[in-house]
């Protein structure tokens, strides 16, 4: 214990040492401090939508279209709500087998250089503006056949479509190969194998990426402006014709200076957080139970 | 205990310090502060509240009474039972009460997207939408571009305010041509320039520099207040470089924000101090915003409201027959308002669809007759009778594969 | 590990008496072929979407360029539609630089921000925090990715600007006064901004870079850090021994990464940048506009003459900076990120 003692007190080096304590405990403070204004930005926005939104909400919004007098009370988005699920359902529809597809190609079929060419391709249309995306689908869509809900559904296909590809591909990486294996050996064709085998064992992280990619399509905004157009004051189901989504509302809304417009925004607003997060909540945490559940 | 165990060495992994479980602690307390504090506050911007109006000057008190006209197409049956339009801001919050009037009463959708003026025409032109919407009539080369001869029928006049956020200062302030057109130029830069300040003499200004708002898409509003600016103020024809680029619906603007619809001017005149633009009458009114006595062609000052924009009107003879008229500060009337403009709905007139046609000649002759006695509580001057009787006339000009829609 | 390869649907065959067994077999082998040209036909999609792009953005915008010539997009001064003239092609009134300056900067500020909280905030998630926190405090930064961009431009106008005001006025009326930079920092300040649309992003870009940033602090070896602290190393001299050095692979990546997702936002910097497009405005709080918010305000209502097509050709150069940033920044992060 004295030997201790002795080497102990060698070893500390009493005001150098202090002076290194508090050197790294202002350091990691100002660390800290980085994590907590990006942690607090992310509770500002959430907090301000949210008492924002809480105080225009109401069962009568969401069932609700906007009143005719964009200055009256009242009315809702109930147009933007069945718009959203309308145009992003039918871009879900397009992207997600074009993606499972994609992503199946990748895994199991490609050969030669071809699928890292594709893949790069693919990462490199996720950093596309989406904007760009939306000139795009009225240059090849909207000047032959209109603004319609279904050329906004192209625009969010192309959107979503390399996203459901990366995280597919990623999930049937995961599958192992002893399955596949097996499948063979067992006379069954490589299609066999991936429809009824690496498919079904790697659904649950597909499911994932694919809500990551609604959620995402949801929040979308600037390509619809471009396709869609919008439809204020009318619920449209015929995606052939213009469509209001909630992203499109909100952002016609928010410029407005009508206090009452502007609380129907946020409501809005708080609306469309609630369905993201919750999708991606949702999506993470589904993806978590599938990486510890594998093998 | 082995040297390992020494308290010197700590596994990153286990024991984090005193030090840093009270830097979280504290961290967690301030952020959750912090966070109740901003989202508590739900401040407009930097502005204050806009003082609300002074009470009208004379001439514009009192109400319009509905002007009733009877004269509408008959039905012409068979008609759609939804239509869809684009077009100028200036219109919309009027055409969002025709539009939901009109389907509770006639069980016909009317979509309209208010998205600009020049986008009114733009989609028309493209054959996207079913009929247009402009407060600046279509020219020859714009009609040009469309795909066949179109019909354009004013629908409503209403004023076009110079809106101002000062704090201290109510309705009313006296503005003429060449100032309004020196702000809007960047040669008049603070509230308490001399030519704001001879203007108003009994008026405490307050010092702050002049935050110049205008549109950034393509406008009709636009092109009725430049329409003044070129006719009342040189400094704004020359600063622009001549009067074919100081009027329209898209101008080079030198200094200013850009918002987006008149929905977007009034927003950022409403928040920030200092502020001073174009909007229409309906929106200015409905967000209490404060706006100029404009000076007009008979040197009076006169308040933008329903009457001072129907007297603008009043005295004209004759229309012509294509209904493109410029009544933009046109008239010698003591109590007109100069910055007074018509806002025309726009649609092809050899129509091709026979439900379509029948929809559109019925709605805008609703929107003709109907539609007027709704104009002044909304803010906006219903048409005269002189001009109403012509817009019916061009109603019947649609034709449907060569034989008139509505005979 | 690849699949291995195709088995060729089974053990050998025997030869003749075919019969059924064997045309079951080819029938299979058949729908196998169909399934796999199917499957590659998807492959190549985003190949054709990436190539479409392009050759219709150039193809709209072939009108325009036709008529004012390819470069003096880039080099005219101001962008005003009004003063375009079908007889004229000189100068041209369709002048981008302005957009693209607006780009550049507001990703500059953003990423002058965004890049030194999201390093701290990933060094935080890595070795600071104790085990059990790793994982929400992770998540919630993602979360920030996922609030839509039209909810930040929202929040932007009426949260972000009133509290900002009283230091940007600050700012004007101190470092705006100073000579030569003081040109940079003028008022008067209305809100909308360059800075502001900075800031936004900023907080747009964070989760993205602060991923990249995690997964490269978590391949530090364990036994590194566990060595530093070993010697006596502080938490802090630990960091700067063992993880620090790893941030200098990872820089130019995590950065090209959130400048490629400046670079394509759109709404929330069309919400708080101001729209003044004539030409560049010296101060960063002053009004501005970007590529993309150029195109979301103006598409729908190109009536000037040649004016959608230079809206086109704005278009083709900003997918033209998307492609070459990301692709440079893809080439320098590894793959696996989830982004």
């Amino acid at each position: 214990m004295s030997q201790l003692a002795i080497a102990s007190g060698a070893m500390r080096n009493r005001p150098a040492l202090r002076r290194r304590r508090a050197k790294s405990g202002v350091y990691t403070g100002l660390l800290i401090a980085a994590l907590l204004v990006a942690v607090g930005a992310l509770a500002w926005v959430l907090v301000y939508v949210g008492v924002e939104g809480f105080s225009a909400i109401s069962v009568n919004f969401l069932t609700h279209n906007p009143p005719g007098d964009p200055a009256a009370a009242g009315g809702g988005f109930f147009n933007g709500i069945i718009g959203s699920l309308i145009v992003v359902g039918i871009a879900a529809g397009i992207a997600i087998p074009l993606g499972i597809g994609a992503a199946v190609y990748l895994v199991e079929y490609g050969k030669g250089s071809a699928p890292g060419a594709i893949r790069f391709v693919n990462d490199v249309l996720i950093g596309i503006p989406t904007i760009v995306t939306g000139a795009f689908v009225y240059a090849i869509w909207v000047t032959h056949f209109g603004f319609s809900g279904f050329a906004g559904s192209l625009a969010l296909a192309i959107v979503m479509l390399p996203l459901v590809t990366r995280t597919t591909e990623e999930m049937l990486r995961l599958v192992p190969n002893d399955l596949r294996e097996g499948s063979l050996a067992l006379g069954a064709t490589r299609s066999q194998t991936v429809l009824r085998i690496c498919l079904p064992t790697a659904l649950p992280g597909i499911i994932t990426g694919a809500m990551l990619a609604v959620a995402r399509a949801m929040g979308e905004t600037a390509p619809l402006l471009l396709t869609a157009l919008g439809n204020e004051l009318f619920t449209e189901f015929n995606p052939g014709r213009r469509m209001e989504t909630l992203s499109l509302q909100i952002f016609t809304n928010a410029f407005t200076g009508f206090k009452e417009a502007q609380s129907r925004a946020w409501a809005g607003a708080l609306t469309l957080i609630a369905i993201v997060l919750i999708l991606t909540a949702a999506a993470r945490f589904f993806g978590r139970r599938v990486r510890t559940a594998g093998p | 205990m082995s040297l390992f165990e020494h308290h010197l060495y700590t596994s990153p992994l286990k024991r984090p310090s005193r030090l840093l479980r009270a830097g979280w602690l504290t961290a967690s307390v301030g952020g959750a502060l912090l966070a109740a504090a901003c989202g508590g506050s739900s401040s407009t911007g930097g502005g204050g509240t806009t003082a609300p109006s002074a009470t009208p000057s004379s001439v514009c008190q009192g109400t319009t009474a509905p002007p009733g006209y009877t004269n509408g197409v008959s039905t012409v049956s068979g008609q759609a039972t939804s239509l869809s339009g684009a077009g100028g801001t200036f219109i919309a919050p009027m055409m969002s009460i025709w539009t939901s009037q009109y389907a509770s009463s006639n069980g016909v959708q009317v979509a309209y997207q208010s998205v600009g003026s020049g986008a009114g025409i733009a989609q028309l032109q493209a054959g996207t939408v079913d009929f247009g919407e402009s407060d600046a009539f279509m020219t020859d080369s714009d009609i040009s571009k469309a795909k066949g001869p179109v019909v354009q029928v004013p629908l409503a006049q209403a004023p076009v305010t110079v809106a101002y956020n000062l704090p201290g200062v109510t309705r009313g302030l006296h503005l003429d041509g060449d100032t309004i057109g020196k702000i809007f130029a960047g040669q008049i830069t603070s509230w308490t320039d001399p030519a704001i300040k001879s203007l108003n003499p009994n008026v405490t200004l307050p010092n702050l520099p002049i935050a110049v708002v205008h549109r950034s898409d393509g406008s009709g509003t636009t092109s009725i207040f430049t329409d003044y600016l070129t006719k009342e103020s040189p400094s704004w024809v020359s600063a622009l470089g001549g009067p074919d680029k100081s009027k329209g619906k898209t101008i080079a603007w030198p200094v200013g924000i850009g918002g987006k619809g008149n929905e977007g001017v009034s927003a950022a005149v409403g928040q920030n101090n200092g502020a001073i633009g174009y909007v229409e009458l309906a929106y200015a009114a409905s967000q209490n915003l404060t706006y100029a006595d404009v000076k007009n062609k008979a040197g009076d000052f006169v308040e933008p409201c329903v009457k001072t924009a129907a007297s603008a009107t009043v005295g004209i003879t004759s229309y012509p027959a294509d209904l493109r008229i410029d009544v933009v500060d046109q008239s010698t009337n003591t109590d007109a308002y100069p910055i007074t403009g018509l806002t025309w709905g726009l649609v092809y007139q050899n129509q091709t669809d026979k439900a379509k046609a029948a929809a559109l000649v019925n709605f805008f002759s609703w929107v003709l007759t109907k539609g007027q006695d709704m104009a002044a509580t909304a803010n906006y001057t219903p048409l005269g009778s002189d001009l109403q009787k012509l817009c019916i006339a061009q109603l019947h000009k649609l034709t449907l594969n060569g034989s008139p829609v509505a005979p | 590990m690849p699949p291995p390869a195709d088995a060729g649907g089974g053990i050998a065959v025997m030869r003749p008496g075919v019969s059924r067994v064997s045309l079951r077999r080819q029938r299979r082998r058949w729908g196998d072929t169909v399934f796999g040209s199917a499957v590659a036909l998807t492959g190549g999609l985003v190949l054709v979407v990436i190539v479409g792009m392009v050759v219709f953005l150039v193809l709209q915008g072939l009108p325009a360029m036709q008529h004012y010539g390819f470069f003096s997009f880039i080099t005219a001064g101001r962008w005003a539609p009004s003063e375009a003239d079908p007889t004229l092609t000189h100068p041209n009134p369709y002048g981008i630089l302005q957009f693209m300056y607006g780009m550049l900067i507001t990703s500059l500020i953003g990423m002058i921000i965004a890049v030194p909280l999201a390093i701290g905030a990933a060094l935080v998630i890595t070795e600071i925090a104790p085990r059990r926190l790793q994982r929400p405090l992770s998540s919630l930064v993602d979360l920030l990715a996922a609030v839509p961009s039209v909810v930040y431009g929202f929040w932007g106008i009426f949260a972000l600007i009133p509290a900002i005001r009283p230091i940007v006025d600050f700012l004007t009326s101190t470092l705006g006064t100073v000579p030569v930079i003081g040109v940079v920092f003028g008022g008067p300040f209305f809100g909308v901004s360059y800075f502001t649309a900075g800031l936004v992003l900023a907080i747009m870009i964070l989760p993205i870079i602060a991923a990249v940033w995690r997964e490269v602090f978590r391949s530090t070896p364990r036994n590194e850090k566990e060595a530093a602290f070993a010697l006596g190393a502080t938490r802090w001299e630990m960091i700067r021994i063992a993880v620090m050095p790893r941030a200098r692979s990872g820089i130019v990546g995590a950065s090209l990464i959130g400048l490629g997702r400046a670079l394509g936002e759109t709404i929330a910097v069309t919400m708080v940048i101001g729209n003044a497009v004539l030409h560049i405005n010296p101060s960063v709080f002053s009004q501005g506009a970007t590529m993309s918010s150029v195109i979301a305000n103006e598409f729908t209502e190109a009536t000037e003459p040649f004016h959608l097509s230079a809206l086109f050709v704005v278009g083709f150069w900003l997918l033209v900076v998307a492609l070459i940033v990301n692709v440079v920044a893809r080439t320098v992060v590894r793959r696996g990120v989830a982004l």
